[in-house]
């Protein structure tokens, strides 16, 4: 749905992009996650181009925008989302009035507007707060008043720009939540930036995490946490790293309940440690990670017996 | 002097001021208005880049902000005489009050526009307005109080500007003031105008301070 190829961006000296490839699959929740400076916000405002990259194409819907002109390039925004971290909502309109601007950008008639309007604040959770200014209402209210407004032009995209940060952890939640729902009722693709990792274990199907102007790691998160030694699987859970000599690292998916841990050290003549480890909830189910050492004579058998149960097995050096 | 010899002499010069600094203002207002926005959409960083034609605009502005309002009105007699053919009676000085005004309010615009949030023009970029639109439905009715706020503090200044036209034969408060005060010694009608002209300042000031307020939604 969104493919960027080759994307750089210069700001005079500074490489703000450095060679970003990017796909994101349709209906699916992309997260691009990065400390601030590492590009994530360049990186989403030229797939709209509101910034233009200084090299590569970005592809929205199949249409390959870097070589619109201005009128045509006009068009096909409308038909993408986008939302704000502080939510750019205009002062001098009501909440109904913000969520009707991009249908006045479009041309829709006054009457067709009214009932859209109508609808997409219903969507969102707030009908009947359409004549309410918006320094009425609570952050994630304005945030909700941003996704309707994004809505309006039944984008297949949506961008979302931090739209969470500025937002009390309850809130962000409730706003991830109404994200999801839109994704999974409507079918919309979601390209999000953040830098929690919360968002991005709460909503995200594929993540892509970047550092320094380019993606350092990307995939689906299911597959990324099933690649020993990723860094999404690092970052997600919180243990020690390097791993201490002589330890070993188990990840298991699925159903957290399967005593794999206690069947090894019935059926095998070792001692188990625990080291460290916690469960995951995930937007595609729950992950654990457990670090343990194992001692005695049949360590490797165990080992082995894990590794057949389907558990990623990473043995510290 | 008596009130009644004061009242013929003050309504007239009262009005004279009114016509002068009104249609000043609009010309203003309609001049000024459009410099302000081109000041801010040819800016560096504006709607539509164009360094050069943004220093051009700010070359100009300067100038009619740095004369001195008495000795721009002298110099500009020619100009005057072509427009309104004449370069006496109130109509005449319409037009170096607005030539005077124009740069002062069109920097004020500039300002009103720049408070006005980069993040919801970015928006309105992202759902594909066109800059037309941005300007009309984004720039000025976001700044729209700023606006309302920089036409009350210009209308004032034109009341200043107003009187200097007085003494050079443009009628009003200004001329009264000259002629009755300053050449003969009427202290009572001296002091008359200078309090009217305070009240005329503290009414369009307050005036201008509660629409600023009213259209106001911070």
């Amino acid at each position: 749905m969104i493919q960027a190829s080759g994307l750089r961006k210069q700001y005079g000296d500074t490489v703000a992009l450095d060679g970003v490839d990017l796909h994101v699959r349709e209906g699916e929740i992309f997260g691009v996650l990065g400390q601030s400076g590492a590009g994530k916000s360049t990186l989403l405002r030229c797939v709209n181009l509101l910034e233009r990259p200084t090299a590569g194409t970005v592809t929205v819907a199949g249409q390959d925008l870097t070589a619109l002109r201005d009128g045509e390039l006009n068009r096909a925004r409308q038909h993408i989302g986008m939302i704000h971290q502080h939510f750019a909502l205009l002062s001098s309109r009501t909440v109904a009035g913000n969520v009707a601007f991009p249908l006045e950008v479009m041309g829709v008639p006054r009457a067709e507007r009214e009932r859209r309007v109508g609808e997409l604040l219903e969507l969102v959770g707030l009908e009947g707060r359409g004549k309410d200014r918006p320094h009425q209402l609570s952050g994630g209210q304005k945030q909700r008043v941003g996704i309707a407004r994004a809505l309006a032009g039944n984008p297949s995209v949506l961008l979302s720009d931090e739209a969470t940060s500025a937002l009390d952890p309850a809130t962000t939640q409730s706003i991830l939540a109404l994200l999801k729902r839109l994704n999974a009722e409507l079918g919309l693709t979601i390209l999000l930036i953040t830098h929690e990792m919360n968002v991005v274990k709460s909503v995200c199907d594929s993540v892509g995490i970047m550092a320094r102007g380019r993606i350092e790691e990307s995939g689906s998160i299911a597959d990324l946490i099933k690649t020993p030694g990723s860094r999404l699987t690092r970052e997600i859970f919180l243990l020690p790293e390097p791993a201490p000599a002589g330890s070993v690292t188990l990840t298991f998916t699925g159903d957290p309940r399967q005593p794999v841990v206690s069947e090894v050290v019935r059926k095998f003549d070792v001692d188990l440690s625990i080291l460290g480890g916690s469960i995951e909830d995930l937007a595609g189910g729950s992950v654990g990670r457990l670090r343990v050492a194992l001692d005695g004579a049949d360590a490797p058998a165990a080992l082995a017996y894990l590794r057949g149960s389907g558990l990623i097995v990473e043995e510290a050096a | 002097m008596t009130w009644e010899e004061m009242l013929p002499l003050l309504w007239p010069a009262t009005l004279e001021t009114a016509q002068m600094v009104g249609w000043s203002a609009v010309f203003t207002l309609l001049l000024g208005l459009p410099l302000g926005v081109a000041l801010v959409v040819f800016d560096r960083n504006g709607l539509r880049p164009a360094p050069a034609l943004k220093s051009a605009l700010g070359f100009v502005v300067n100038i009619g902000r740095s004369l001195p309002f008495i000795v721009l009105m002298i110099a500009i007699i020619p100009f005057t005489r072509v427009v309104v053919g004449t370069t006496i009676g109130t109509a005449a000085f319409v037009v170096p009050l607005t030539v005077g005004a124009v740069p002062f309010f069109a920097r004020l615009v500039e300002t009103a526009l720049r408070e006005v949030g980069t993040d919801v023009v970015q928006a309105a970029q992202a759902m594909g307005a066109s800059r037309t639109t941005i300007v009309r439905k984004v720039l000025l009715p976001e700044a729209l109080p700023g606006l309302v706020a920089g036409l009350t503090v210009t209308v004032v200044a034109l009341i200043g500007y107003s009187a200097m036209a007085g003494t050079l034969g443009g009628g009003g408060l200004g001329d009264l003031a000259v002629r009755y005060g300053y050449q003969r010694f009427e202290t009572l009608l001296m002091i008359v105008t200078v309090v009217l002209l305070l009240v005329i300042v503290q009414l369009l000031q307050s005036l201008g301070d509660w629409v600023a307020r009213r259209l106001s939604h911070k």
